[in-house]
């Protein structure tokens, strides 16, 4: 609990809902300290696209009337949570960070949304995101680009980059993102914080707005790995609503961070060492900081595994046919015809659908649009989109090859830590490498974290990405904590200024 | 090969058929199936393609598509997909419709019927799950509205092969179609309410000089009528043999096109081509999951299917000795044909009951705008009025007038309310009802008393003494005479005498009085 209490004047979410939950603390309180924290600090990174103190406060007063009613307290109680802005609610707007959904209004909730407030979660507000979380570098955003709390010349990373730097800068503990080919795990690596993707279908995506939908998954991003397990425990679970979420035993994940539950586990471990992951491209600094970390599973017992997954080149080019074919369907119901943005003046049918479109999209989902009709269209098909489906499955069979020799995988999430505003917006094919290290993982399904394993000596953070089979959840979680254990950078946060 | 213009002609259909199925909530979502409802009103995130919806199978609608594909004599697939077929329309709020592509739930069947005295056959290419569109409204001034409460329900699209050969034909295998998911209960199929609906493809062979000449493919959409179809398969064949001999144009990959009809002008229209061809660009719905079908499931499915309407009517034809021209009437409700089988079985005469149907139930029936079945007449009575009149009972006159106060007698139950409970057991309500009875109230049981009927014949030969004398003496009119002294003793019982005793205590006192006079 100590070394919790180190980390500046936010604390945990854990200790929160503890201290919530015991009486210690009220919700109402806590709230109310997250929201000027808000108001302080969130002009210079601007990580929300809308704070909704109206909403949370009494949702906070609700929490704290329910436990002196004497009912029991939810996991989450009193806890503030920031949510990625693509992930519907019925409090505030959800618009994607796109024009095509300013004003927006959902009527319903995701089942994330019902499963945290349910938990006791307090949602203060919705966080920023590249449009329909297509990007790695929240310059996307159709409203502003959210700043790295840890250089605001930087980028947090993309697509969650809100939500990471909502949990880096001390704003909330806990924040919801999606990661469709590495959208938390990256701004996670970029803001110096925990970011975790599930495994596909871990996770109701009933609410999520889609983009990749074979590819998308809510994930958590979080200030360590206790207060990830936390979250996830209260989102996984299969969803009547969601056919793609699967009926699978949830545990406790906390629970399986005891200590008990660790000891000895360091011993048996067996991590592999992907060697496409430390090739050309991998920034000197990044490779010795994801090195030490290797060193430091070994000191505690662990031992790596040199494995191989031989299809990582054709990751980003799998990718970009299944996601943006996926997308290209997704985004067609953007129409102006039934809700959002609609052209002031149509001529005509087409027209009121295509100057809709062209006023309400940016570039980049323009660009994937495009790519991805032009990949399912006939004389096509075949030779991208069927194509691109056979060697994801290489892809897939690459990794269970290697989890047949390791427990989890280790790597760097990225091959350099934040880059600056504008230093790849003109090239998007240097801004898609970005994400090398995370596609694959979306394309097997399977899920990964990364945790804060150095700086820079810019200062900028470091991650470090591990993976695990589908539903190895636990084993990620626990080889992430026995790390985060021997470690102190994830107790770091940028300078805090008002 | 018919004859039109001087050119032997042989017209090539085949038909799409989409049938809502009547499940009790849409495809993909918990939404009402209403027809008629307030505009919107049975719509939620799902139906109308809000952003983050997700779309969730419904089963029922599964098994009544694989109900069909079975009667259809299809093979089921035991893996099926659901794929998203992409273009832009307003009453389609994803712009994408979830269907099957190339993995449909069911493929390979025929479909037998009898036409022009012979057994038609076509092929079923395949019948897949898709969901409905919404519908686009263009009542007001200046602008068009959307409709969604169709949006999502569920539709079974059956294709054939261009198998159908007439305009008559065609009809008729869709009227079979209609009463077969009718039959089913897979479907209302209610035409008006557009929950069948018919797209016929129509090209013609055309023979000259020893050449075969094939018209361009024409695509009539979405009809929703028997006589629709009809009318534009009719309208079809005359216009592409004419179109032929002005143009000489003959079918290309390419230039297929769609026509729609006009109902007042009874002809077919160009519908406003799209600019480009389309592409539908099918992939599979990622949000879905693949269905796999339970191999035991189907063959349970099999097993519970109910006796199909066409070879029923085989049956009944034989069993109950209706007119082949009257079979239908019988068949076509499934619930009312089911009450004829049931009376049957409680030992009805068939083919008593089979004209009881035919005649004062069915006008019984039309005057309610109901079927048989909803009368509220139990087989059981049914069974004993026919019963009743075949042992002589009561004659053809009483037994109608029986049926009338059974029918006034239920109507009287039910309006005067309370009583409409159905219990298996003989209520004093039901009892009521029983035909025999409603004989005894009415004084229509006919007499089976010897003494009685013989007092009756004494009294009728008595006053009949020449009809007497012709029977005697003159061979030739011994059956005029009997059967005018048959009537007399039946207008002297008041209708109450059994016929077949009048009859043969008519001839025991003839052949008596003949012996005598010897």
């Amino acid at each position: 609990m100590l070394e919790r209490d180190v980390m500046g004047k936010m604390e945990t979410a854990t200790t929160i809902a503890a201290h919530v939950a015991a009486g210690r603390r009220k919700a109402v309180a806590v709230c109310h300290e997250a929201l000027g924290r808000i108001e302080d600090r969130d002009p210079r990174f601007r990580a929300f696209l809308e704070v909704t103190p109206d909403y949370a406060r009494p949702r906070a007063a609700r929490v704290d009337a329910d436990l002196a009613a004497g009912k029991p307290a939810g996991p989450l109680a009193g806890v503030p949570l920031a949510i990625k802005d693509n992930i519907c609610t019925t409090f505030g707007h959800t618009t994607c960070g796109s024009k095509i959904l300013k004003g927006y209004v959902s009527p319903y909730n995701a089942t994330v949304i019902d499963r945290i407030e349910a938990a006791g979660g307090v949602l203060v507000g919705k966080t920023n995101l590249d449009e329909f979380a297509m990007g790695s570098s929240n310059e996307n955003s159709a409203y502003f680009p959210t700043r790295n709390p840890w250089n605001t010349d930087c980028v947090p990373g993309g697509s969650s980059g809100g939500s990471a730097a909502a949990v880096a800068a001390g704003l909330v503990p806990l924040a919801l993102g999606s990661d469709t080919g590495g959208s938390i795990r990256l701004p996670a690596a970029f803001c110096g914080v925990v970011g975790m993707k599930p495994t596909y279908g871990r996770v109701s995506r009933y609410g999520l707005v889609a983009y990749g939908s074979s590819l998308d998954q809510i994930g958590t991003l979080a200030a360590n790995v206790e207060d990830a397990a936390l979250l996830l425990t209260v989102i996984s679970g299969q969803d009547p609503r969601d056919s793609t979420s699967v009926d699978h035993p949830v545990p406790h994940y906390c629970e399986e961070l005891r200590d008990a539950k660790l000891a000895g586990l360091a011993s048996g471990l067996r991590i592999g060492v992907p060697a496409e992951y430390f090739g050309a491209g991998l920034e000197s600094e990044t490779r010795a900081a994801v090195e030490a970390a290797l060193d430091v599973y070994r000191r505690l017992g662990a031992r790596t595994v040199e494995v191989t997954l031989p299809h990582t080149p054709y990751a980003i080019a799998t990718y970009y046919l299944v996601a943006v074919s996926e997308c290209s369907s997704n985004l067609a119901r953007y129409d102006g015809v039934h809700y959002g943005h609609r052209t002031a003046h149509p001529r005509n049918i087409i027209d009121l659908y295509s100057s809709s479109r062209n006023e309400g999209f940016g570039a980049e989902v323009k660009r994937r649009i495009m790519l991805g009709t032009f990949a399912l269209s006939a004389g096509y098909h075949d030779a991208y989109y069927n194509k691109a489906l056979k060697v994801r499955r290489l892809i897939k069979d690459d990794f269970d090859r290697a989890f047949e020799q390791c427990d989890v995988l280790a790597g760097p999430t990225s091959p350099t830590p934040a880059f600056r505003f504008g230093e790849k917006l003109d090239n998007p094919l240097a801004m898609y490498l970005a994400d090398i290290y995370t596609i694959a993982l979306n394309l097997a399904g399977m899920p990964g974290i990364s945790i804060p394993c150095g700086f820079s000596e810019t200062g900028l953070p470091i991650g470090l990405q591990l993976m695990a089979p589908v539903f190895g959840e636990t084993v990620l979680l626990q080889a992430a904590r026995l790390y985060e254990r021997e470690t102190e950078w994830y107790l770091r946060r940028p300078p805090v200024t008002s | 090969m018919i004859n039109i213009n001087g050119l032997a002609v042989e017209p090539i259909i085949g038909l799409e058929i989409h049938v809502q199925l009547a499940t009790r909530t849409k495809m993909w979502c918990g939404c009402k199936r209403a027809f008629g409802a307030e505009p919107n009103s049975r719509v939620c995130p799902v139906c109308l393609g809000l952003p983050g919806a997700l779309p969730v199978m419904n089963r029922r609608a599964v098994e009544l598509a694989v109900r069909t594909a079975l009667a259809l004599n299809c093979r089921t697939a035991g893996f099926t997909t659901w794929d998203r077929k992409s273009y832009y329309y307003p009453d389609l709020p994803k712009n994408y419709q979830i269907s099957q592509y190339d993995r449909p739930l069911s493929y390979g069947g025929v479909f037998e019927f009898p036409f022009a005295n012979r057994i038609s056959r076509v092929r079923i290419i395949r019948a897949h799950l898709e969901e409905d569109a919404g519908k686009n409204v263009h009542d007001f001034p200046g602008c068009s509205a959307v409709d969604l409460n169709r949006a999502g329900t569920p539709l079974l699209e059956i294709v054939s092969e261009p198998e159908l050969h007439s305009a008559d034909q065609t009809r008729e295998f869709a009227v079979q179609l209609h009463r077969l998911v009718r039959y089913l209960g897979v479907s209302e199929a209610n035409m008006q309410e557009g929950q069948m609906r018919f797209e016929p493809n129509i090209n013609l062979r055309i023979l000259k000089d020893g050449e075969i000449y094939t018209t361009p493919i024409v695509e009539v959409k979405n009809l929703n009528s028997f006589r629709a179809l009809h009318g534009a398969v009719a309208c079809e064949i005359t216009r592409q043999v004419e179109g032929w001999q002005e143009t000489g144009v003959v079918a290309t990959t390419g230039n297929k096109s769609n026509r729609g009809w006009d109902d007042e002008r009874e002809a077919t229209v160009a519908q406003r081509e799209k600019e480009e061809a389309h592409d539908y660009r099918y992939f599979p719905d990622p949000d879905l999951v693949p269905l796999e079908l339970d191999e035991a499931w189907v063959a349970e499915l099999k097993e519970h299917m109910p006796e199909l309407p066409i070879p029923r009517t085989e049956r009944f034809i034989s069993e109950y000795k209706v007119p082949a021209s009257d079979a239908p009437a019988l068949v076509d409700d499934r619930a009312t044909a089911d009450l004829l089988d049931q009376a049957a079985e409680f030992g009805g005469d068939k083919s008593t009951l089979a004209k009881h149907f035919l005649s004062f139930w069915a006008r019984h029936a039309n005057e309610r705008g109901t079927p048989i079945a909803d009368l509220g007449i139990s087989s059981k009575h049914l069974a004993e009025l026919a019963r009743l009149q075949c042992e002589g009972t009561i004659n053809a006159t009483a037994t109608a007038q029986v049926a009338d106060q059974m029918i006034a007698r239920v109507a009287h139950r039910f309006s005067g309310g309370g009583h409409e409970s159905s219990s298996e057991s003989e209520h004093p309500a039901e009892a009521k009802l029983s035909p025999r009875a409603i004989a005894e109230q009415l004084g229509v049981l006919q007499s089976r008393d010897e003494d009685q009927i013989a007092t009756w014949v004494e009294q009728a030969l008595a006053s009949n003494q020449k009809a007497v004398q012709d029977a005697i003496s003159n061979q030739k009119k011994l059956k005029a005479a009997r059967g005018f002294l048959t009537g007399q003793v039946m207008t002297i019982s008041g209708g109450q005498a059994d016929p077949k005793m009048v009859g043969a205590l008519i001839e025991e006192k003839l052949a008596e009085i003949g012996q005598s006079k010897v």
